[in-house]
């Protein structure tokens, strides 16, 4: 019984966007099978009373003060964009046709 | 004058602070060495000749003026492909990013510039520093410069590799569970992890954000922290960055004295999978370090054996979600817009396309490790180990001043060997990825050839939090012992590449 199935494969790329093939689908799916396995050796691991720790460092929230600085221009910005117009990135459309 | 490109960074400076050489002679010597070689070893994604050249000028007019510089002002060095730097093609090793110009430099860039630094070009790497062989690139694989036929490391490969092929002096790599360290020890040269936090991440493509940091990488130790202390130091840019003085990295490298030092050989790292000719370099490693008046002791780590597969959650995880940012819209590559599709569909059209099969594969697999259901079994419990790996070096540290153990398990291996099977890929970094987990400082040095196969052995230190020194006292302690040995560092025993220009 493999831990994590070709569905659920198909099902968590669509949740991260991503438009995998058949192709890649059957090549993935078994690999990630063995990963999990792997990874789930985590669960060996008697730590229900471990606090989890989510960075290396004790961290502190670090805000910087209110103040303008230099930053970017329009053009800088959109430098890089696949499709611009008007100053504004120009994006496919967001809402589904009816 | 000698071959300039055979010089270290420090007697570099040295040529240009005593008039005997330009930083443009030296620049141009090692763009030649590139277009010579490079053909050969594909360290280089770009090669920014002009620039290298300006930035070059500029230092050799400052001092012409009588300008004060930085101790590494007009030495040339070689940037990962994963940092910024502005208006230089930057693509982190992906199609998704190619021809991406970024609008800004990252801090690591700023400093080096601010340092005379001059940046010869951008090296190859595992696309978003996801691999540990340079062959999840989208731009081709790099050869390891001691065998062609080999890979690397990485997924800093081009880094090391263009040092090792006498392209750079110096360069700089970035290090999330072993992608400077690994690829120095691939390629006999020195890599060092900071303490995380010690260098900032500001404009580094963020992989895993909880891991990711920026090093320095050299042919020898003192160059190593010659770097270090160049980049390295607090950065209001980046909220993890701290706010503390930089280790003295010099004057350790510059003392190398080990003394009274007490070193751990960690029990766990060593055994079963591991090459003999890398556990036979490492003991003699060790037992040189003892003869030099160092304490050895031998500790145990008991949940190291953990860190793989709670690495290979956390990250994937941080990735999957600091992946999302390329959605097609503000940068880089977009397909299927061709009015019909809607915004979700080309972003889903682009991550297919611009995407190599092992990003696929860990944006999904932290997909399903953040998912509902799963998220406390999977990224929870790795979050506990992590605590319990960083109680393992607390206990450690408190008997011992560093740990050491082999960098990786085997020496380079071959070209295609393992890119279909993605966990022996991942074992690559089992001695590596304790230190990312606790934040640790760490740091790969060559201790010599192993025996099977002529390839480099990398030797691993790892310091507590904000001691880096300790690596620089270690390594340099090693180096001069060992190139005594040797009558010199280790790469001088490297094949001469065939010129192909």
């Amino acid at each position: 019984m493999p831990s994590i199935t070709r569905e659920e494969v198909a099902h968590l790329a669509r949740l991260a966007r991503i438009e995998l093939s058949d192709d890649e689908l059957d090549h993935l799916a078994p690999q990630l099978d063995q990963i999990i396995t792997l990874v789930g050796q985590v669960s060996q691991v008697a730590a229900d009373d471990i606090p989890p720790t989510s960075h290396a460092l004790p961290l502190t929230n670090v805000m910087r003060a209110d103040e303008n600085v230099p930053c970017l221009t329009p053009e800088q910005a959109l430098s890089g964009a696949p499709a611009a117009e008007e100053q504004r990135f120009r994006v496919p459309r967001i809402l589904e046709e009816d | 004058m000698s071959d300039l490109t055979r010089k270290t960074a420090a007697e570099l400076a040295e040529l240009m602070t005593s008039g005997q050489a330009s930083s443009v002679e030296i620049t141009q010597a090692h763009l030649d060495r590139i277009a010579a070689v490079d053909g050969d070893v594909h360290a280089f994604l770009h090669v920014d000749t002009e620039g290298a050249l300006a930035q070059a000028k500029a230092v050799d007019g400052k001092r012409a003026a009588g300008e004060q510089l930085s101790p590494l002002a007009g030495v040339p060095l070689a940037l990962k492909d994963v940092l910024t730097q502005e208006g230089v093609p930057t693509t982190a090793g992906s199609k998704i990013l190619e021809g991406w110009k970024p609008p800004y430099d990252s801090t690591v860039v700023k400093r080096l510039k601010a340092a005379g630094i001059v940046i010869l070009g951008k090296t190859n790497m595992d696309e978003f520093a996801m691999g540990s062989s340079t062959e999840n690139s989208a731009y081709g694989t790099t050869h390891n410069p001691w065998d062609l036929n080999r890979i690397p490391g990485g997924s800093g490969g081009g880094s090391s590799a263009a040092i090792s092929a006498y392209e750079a002096p110096l360069a700089i790599g970035t290090d999330t569970g072993g992608s400077i360290r690994q690829p120095g020890a691939f390629t006999g040269t020195v890599g060092v992890k900071p303490t995380y936090g010690g260098t900032s991440r500001y404009g580094l493509i963020a992989l895993a954000s909880s891991l990711d940091t920026p090093g320095p990488c050299a042919r020898t130790t003192l160059d190593a922290a010659l770097l270090h202390e160049a980049i390295a130091g607090y950065d209001p840019m980046d909220s993890t960055s701290i706010n503390q003085p930089v280790p003295a990295v010099v004057e350790a490298a510059r003392n190398g004295d080990v003394a009274g030092l007490r070193i751990g050989v960690v029990k766990e790292l060593g055994g079963e999978g591991y090459q003999p000719g890398v556990e036979a370099r490492f003991h003699e490693a060790v037992e040189l370090l003892t003869k030099l008046g160092a304490e050895v002791v031998e500790v145990s780590c008991p949940h190291f054996e953990y860190a793989l597969p709670a690495y290979y959650l956390i990250l994937p995880s941080e990735a999957s979600s600091n992946l999302a940012k390329f959605d097609a819209m503000r940068y880089g590559l977009r397909v299927g817009d061709d009015g019909t599709n809607s915004a979700e569909t080309v972003t889903s059209l682009s991550r297919e396309a611009g995407f190599g099969a092992e990003v696929k594969r860990r944006i999904i697999l932290g997909t399903h490790a953040l998912s509902s259901g799963y998220y406390d079994a999977y990224y929870g419990q790795a979050q506990k180990v992590r605590t319990l790996i960083a109680r393992d070096f607390a206990k450690a540290y408190e008997q011992v001043d560093v740990l050491v153990s082999p960098a990786t398990p085997t020496t380079a291996f071959a070209i295609g060997d393992r890119i279909d099977d993605p966990i022996a890929m991942y074992k690559n970094d089992l001695c590596t990825i304790p230190s990312n987990l606790a934040g640790n400082a760490a740091a790969s040095f060559p201790c010599g050839l192993a025996d099977e196969d002529g390839l480099p052995v990398g030797f691993h230190v790892m310091a507590p939090v904000m001691r880096d020194d300790l690596l620089y006292t270690v390594g340099a302690a090693l180096e001069s012992a060992l190139a005594e040995q040797w009558g010199g560092v280790l790469m001088t025993k490297a094949p001469e590449l065939e010129v192909t220009r």
